[in-house]
């Protein structure tokens, strides 16, 4: 600790803090552009400038000195610092006004107008007087992408998004190309990012220099109702805001959570918001003559409870990637209603046994606790893809400690270098019989994370077997070692759906008889399952489905909607109040910031309504009541933003199970980032940004 | 007045061989082993003794920069890095250094090596000096060959020199932005703290030292610090090469005691200022990046540190740059100021934004286009840059505008003046060629 003197007011900071820490500690302001917690120091907007004694006899970047940096007096006072004397005051003013004398005068046009650092700043710290008669400085605007819309006239050079897109994202793209006032940012040859966090730069950029492309000239943000709420494009649950207007999503912006996402989201999670308003279904569908016709919401009612009488308990029902906990509760219970037990919400062939415990399904060692990790072995995934901030947080840990990482799976570039050890279960088979020198480093780890994903344990063509495999092998890897520290449990599921976790919480899972998601497709085809519930779900065989009833409750005209008899229409998860558990396992609740289009209803309402149409009503009538049968069922889904975690027993005995597959390829389950689920496969922007992607779409301006 | 026999650079005009064997032959590499063999404190305090100033520009004393490199290694290799980009307008000294005696520099690495424990020195050449550098070049390879440097050479203290040739631009002269730009960066300058001497190249302790400095320690050492020390004023010791340019009759770079006057250095080396003192308006005594003194004031001024201050001016790197009074003296100082801007590198905003308003209001006032109020303004532009930037080029692009206003307000005044009188009836004005 070291005692400081902040405008004559002492504090005891650590010594390695920052003089503007310091001040920040003792309460006083200090205005900054280029300076950002999570980035690297650059000190030079030089705004933060601050006056010392027992350090140089001139104005001081407080962002780039340390408290220790300063020398104490000569009987052994403290330092001191001062952020209001009139050496401070005059160069705010003097900085201030170099920023503004390039800078256009364009904040009725521009879109930061309103949430602008530097109008913001101006106003606190700026003088009211121009003093510059010569011409400003322009300079031509940049293609850098589909997402970022760049307006270089305004930018400041404070070079954040230069930093970001290098530290955080990992994509050395981005530049400050030439010198003096005719320096530019811009990527090279003005070449679209390829980072799938590029949108956080538009959050960054202190200036309007670059904002959102889609958003651009649609709204002002004081004119936005600001929602609190949850990211479902991912198993991460990045916390976010949704920013309406009326009926309709404007944006969607980070909300900070260091457990979760820090203070960044992925491009599909800021970005989606077109798709909820595209391709929706708005209304009742039910297939007459071969053709889907618009019902209404008791026609369609009618027709489902019909069917079901009929059908019996030959009832199945499969939860897409984007189902809350609510609903898959419901349609649940309407299922045991009928006596079936036929739920599923896993993907096809999923190695995840009903039977497994929950550290089995969850991403054990939490994502913060990616940071604490020592060696790391990435299974079947690509994490850049299926959980980007998850990537982003292995990058973080990777510059800050170098740890050692192996990848077995698709050879992608992830961001940071990784020892390949190959595409098969034979590579995890080897590394689990400590063969090669990653297995060494593994039997040394103290903290080994071992992420699975998707595409191992759910081994569409090979079966369940794979799958299951996979997981005894991983859990091996995490609790094999010698060295394991105590209370560490390193083994780590990736779901890439926010439905995955929740829905296995709350055993929505074939029990009772039941069979799982592959298998009731196969049974549909068979035509020995009459009536096959699809809520939201998209990424199925849905030309298998033969001769079965299907009922979609969904939101967007996806493959399940073309395949459906009856359309139930549903809302999205800006639209409800829905429970998501990620993949960690923690409990979050989105929050309703705009109505559903037309005739749509929540889903969990639409199944309450199905089951009085059957004459068997469901026990709530609202979904306070819904929630209270649920926290009463399963209390752990009560404590919001909080995990129940796993046990590393359990993940132990998971390990002793015997390996009988003997090869299996192994991939990403992730195809396109941009095109994963309905909503994204709604949006023109994901659209380009996939064609982009896909090198179809080069500098379109 | 500096005695022959107290020269340093006594091939600085390239008339003798400037090879190994033309060195020796003037003195160099006599007796370095033994101050090798006398150890770092040694070689430190008699440098110390000498009374030498860094000859880059801001006269720090070298002995003691030398001394903030860690006592004891930390397991971290420590650098020598020589800075031989020397671009400052008007400066030509360590050129001819590189090109005449180059030796001097090369025997100086391996001494100020030792003192700052080093085992490997960095030469930074400027991105033009292109022959400069071969000779350089040709000039380690000898020492290699005659085992005077490298591994196990016949000093017993292992130095290995890396010549690195720049890129050419002016800003990494700086110390920082040389470092960045050796390790293969953009040349921007770095936030200081940390210093080099803590974290440098790479990371590890550095430090950075002009061409001068490193190549007057071999002489220092064989003839004494006390020798060095005798010559000029008190905290202004030793000799100095000085690079005359402009309206006198023969420019030349010499080496001569600190502490002589202007007038000498002026009658004895440079045959008089063209036209007689009379027609001597102003002088920048040390290089672009310092104020301009009137020829009334510099001509009895002591050229050193000391001396140069009392003119409200500084020595720099002792290039003189003299104006008649032909000159227009707010075109000159433009001039500067576009090479400022040009040169400025962008990273922090007063340099970056500055350089250019200032240029600009600078192109108006060489017509006479401006207000007279503008000339506060600029001034207070200038103070707006000056000890606001990271590095030093804001003060040094900032300086000789405050030079020109403090001492030549007069004429801004005058051509504002003579440019309204020239305006037509419809407010338009002619253009004028400045008188």
């Amino acid at each position: 600790m070291a005692s400081i003197k902040v405008d004559g007011q002492l504090v005891e900071v650590p010594d390695y803090y920052t003089l503007m820490q310091a001040a920040e500690a003792a309460g006083a302001e200090i205005p900054r552009f280029c300076y950002h917690e999570r980035l690297s120091v650059a000190g030079n907007c030089r705004m933060c400038l601050v006056e010392v004694k027992g350090g140089p006899p001139k104005p001081q970047a407080s962002c780039a000195m340390a408290v220790k940096d300063l020398r104490p007096g000569p009987n052994g006072e403290p330092p001191e610092m001062f952020t209001n004397t009139p050496m401070v005051k005059k160069a705010r003013e003097g900085v201030m006004e170099f920023l503004l004398i390039n800078h256009p005068l364009d904040c009725p046009i521009c879109d930061q107008g309103g949430e602008c650092d530097l109008q913001d700043q101006a106003m606190a710290y700026g003088v009211d007087k121009n003093r510059f008669a010569e011409n400003k400085r322009a300079v031509e605007d940049k293609y850098i992408g589909p997402l970022v819309k760049t307006s270089m006239n305004r930018c400041i050079h404070c070079t954040r998004c230069v930093r970001f897109t290098t530290e955080v994202a990992g994509i050395a793209e981005m530049g400050l190309l030439g010198r003096g006032e005719d320096a530019e940012i811009t990527t090279y040859l003005e070449k679209a990012l390829t980072s799938e966090l590029q949108g956080n730069v538009i959050d960054l950029c202190p200036v309007g220099a670059l904002t959102s492309k889609p958003y651009a000239f649609n709204a002002r943000p004081w004119e936005l109702v600001k929602t609190e709420s949850i990211d479902v494009m991912d198993a991460v649950g990045s916390n976010i805001r949704v920013d309406s207007r009326g009926r309709e999503v404007m944006r969607i912006l980070p909300r900070i959570n260091e457990a979760i996402n820090e203070e960044w989201i992925s491009d599909k999670t800021r970005f989606v918001w077109d798709g909820l308003k595209s391709q929706r279904l708005d209304r009742p569908y039910v297939r007459k003559g071969g053709k889907l016709q618009p019902a209404s919401w008791d026609e369609a009612l009618a027709t489902v409870a019909a069917r079901i009488k009929k059908a019996g308990n030959k009832v199945g029902a499969i939860a897409g990637d984007l189902a809350a906990v609510e609903e898959m509760y419901a349609l649940k219970a309407l299922l045991a209603s009928v006596g079936s037990g036929m739920t599923d919400v896993r993907p096809a062939m999923s190695g995840l046994d009903p039977s497994m415990p929950r550290s089995a399904y969850i991403f054990n060692p939490t994502i913060a606790g990616i940071e604490e990790a020592d060696a790391i072995v990435i299974i079947a995934a690509n994490p850049r893809k299926e959980a980007s901030l998850i990537n982003a947080r292995i990058r973080k840990t990777w510059r800050a400690k170098g740890l050692p990482i192996a990848v077995i799976g698709e050879q992608a570039d992830l961001t940071y270098s990784y020892s390949y050890l190959g595409n098969s279960l034979e590579a995890l088979a080897d590394l689990v019989a400590g063969k090669g020198s990653f297995g060494e480093i593994l039997a040394k780890a103290q903290r080994p994370l071992i992420i699975v994903g998707e595409a191992a344990v759910s081994h569409a063509t090979l079966g369940k077997q794979v799958g299951r495999d996979t997981i005894a092998m991983a859990a091996k890897l995490a609790t094999g070692g010698a060295d394991v520290a105590e209370g560490w449990n390193g083994f780590a599921l990736l779901h890439n759906a926010a439905s995955r976790v929740g829905g296995m919480d709350i055993g929505f899972v074939p029990h009772d008889g039941g069979v799982c998601s592959a298998d009731q497709i196969v049974l549909a085809g068979k035509g020995e399952l009459d009536v096959l519930f699809l809520l939201g779900a998209d990424e199925y065989d849905m030309s298998a489905m033969g001769k079965a009833f299907v009922v979609y409750v969904g939101t967007h005209g996806d493959a399940g909607a073309h395949r459906a008899d009856v359309i139930l229409p549903a809302a999205t998860y800006t639209e409800k109040s829905g429970t998501y558990v990620n993949t960690e396992g923690r409990v979050q609740v989105t929050n309703r910031a705009v109505f559903p289009p037309g005739d749509a209803k929540e889903d969990w309402a639409i199944i309450r309504a199905l089951s009085g149409a059957l004459g068997k009503p469901l026990p709530f009538n609202s979904l306070t009541q819904l929630r209270a049968a649920i926290y009463a069922e399963f209390p752990h889904l009560a404590r919001i933003d909080q995990i129940a975690p796993g046990s590393v027993a359990d993940v132990a005995k998971l390990a002793k199970a015997a390996i009988k597959s003997k090869s299996a390829p192994f991939g990403s389950a992730v195809a396109d980032f941009y095109l994963s689920n309905p909503i994204a496969r709604a949006s023109a922007v994901m659209g380009e940004c996939a064609a982009t992607a896909a090198g179809l779409r080069q500098a379109a301006e | 007045m500096l005695a022959d026999k107290d020269r340093i650079f006594t091939n600085l005009y390239g008339q003798g061989d400037w090879t190994l064997e033309g060195a020796r032959s003037r003195g160099a590499w006599v007796g370095t082993k033994e101050f090798i063999d006398a150890g770092r404190d040694w070689i430190t305090n008699e440098v110390k003794a000498s009374g030498l100033r860094g000859r880059g520009g801001a006269g720090f004393p070298t002995a003691l920069k030398w001394t903030f490199m860690p006592k004891v290694n930390d397991g971290r290799p420590h650098y020598l890095l020589v800075n031989a980009d020397e671009s400052e307008p008007g400066t030509c000294k360590d050129r001819d250094i590189l090109r005449h005696d180059p030796h001097h520099l090369v025997e100086g690495c391996l001494l100020a090596a030792r003192a700052m424990d080093a085992h490997l020195a960095f030469i930074y050449v400027r991105g033009e000096f292109i022959r400069e550098r071969q000779r350089l070049e040709a000039a380690v390879e000898q020492a290699y060959e005659a085992k005077l440097i490298g591994k196990d050479n016949i000093h017993g203290w292992d130095l290995d020199i890396i010549v690195h040739h720049g890129a050419g631009a002016y800003i990494c002269g700086e110390e920082t932005a040389l470092m960045e730009s050796l390790e293969g960066k953009k040349g921007q300058p770095r936030l200081k703290p940390p210093f080099p001497a803590g974290m440098g190249v790479y990371g590890n302790p550095t430090t950075v030292n002009n061409v001068e400095s490193i190549a007057v320690v071999p002489e220092i050492l064989r003839r004494s610090g006390a020798w060095f020390a005798s010559i000029g004023r008190a905290n202004n010791t030793g000799t100095k090469l000085m690079c005359v340019s402009g309206h006198v009759n023969k420019p030349a770079t010499f080496e001569e005691a600190m502490g002589v006057t202007f007038e000498e250095i002026i009658e004895k080396h440079c045959g008089g200022i063209r036209g007689g003192w009379d027609n001597l308006l102003a002088v920048i005594p040390g290089g672009a990046s310092v104020p301009c003194v009137p020829g009334e004031k510099i001509r009895n001024a002591v050229m050193d540190f000391d001396g140069l201050r009392e003119v409200g001016s500084s020595l720099g790197t002792a290039a003189v740059i003299v104006m008649d009074k032909q000159t227009d003296i707010i075109k000159a100082i433009w001039r500067l100021s576009a090479f400022y801007k040009h040169e400025s590198c962008g990273q922090c905003t007063p340099c970056r934004e500055g350089t250019g308003w200032m240029m600009r209001v600078m192109e108006r006032m060489v017509e006479g286009r401006a207000q007279k109020r503008e000339i506060d303004m600029l001034f207070e532009v200038t103070k707006q840059i000056e000890g606001h930037t990271i590095c030093a080029l804001g003060d040094a692009a900032a300086w000789p505008i405050q030079g020109l206003i403090r001492n030549f307000r007069h004429v801004i005044e005058e051509r504002i003046d003579q440019y309204t009188y020239s305006s037509t009836s419809d407010g338009a004005v002619p253009s004028i060629a400045a008188e």
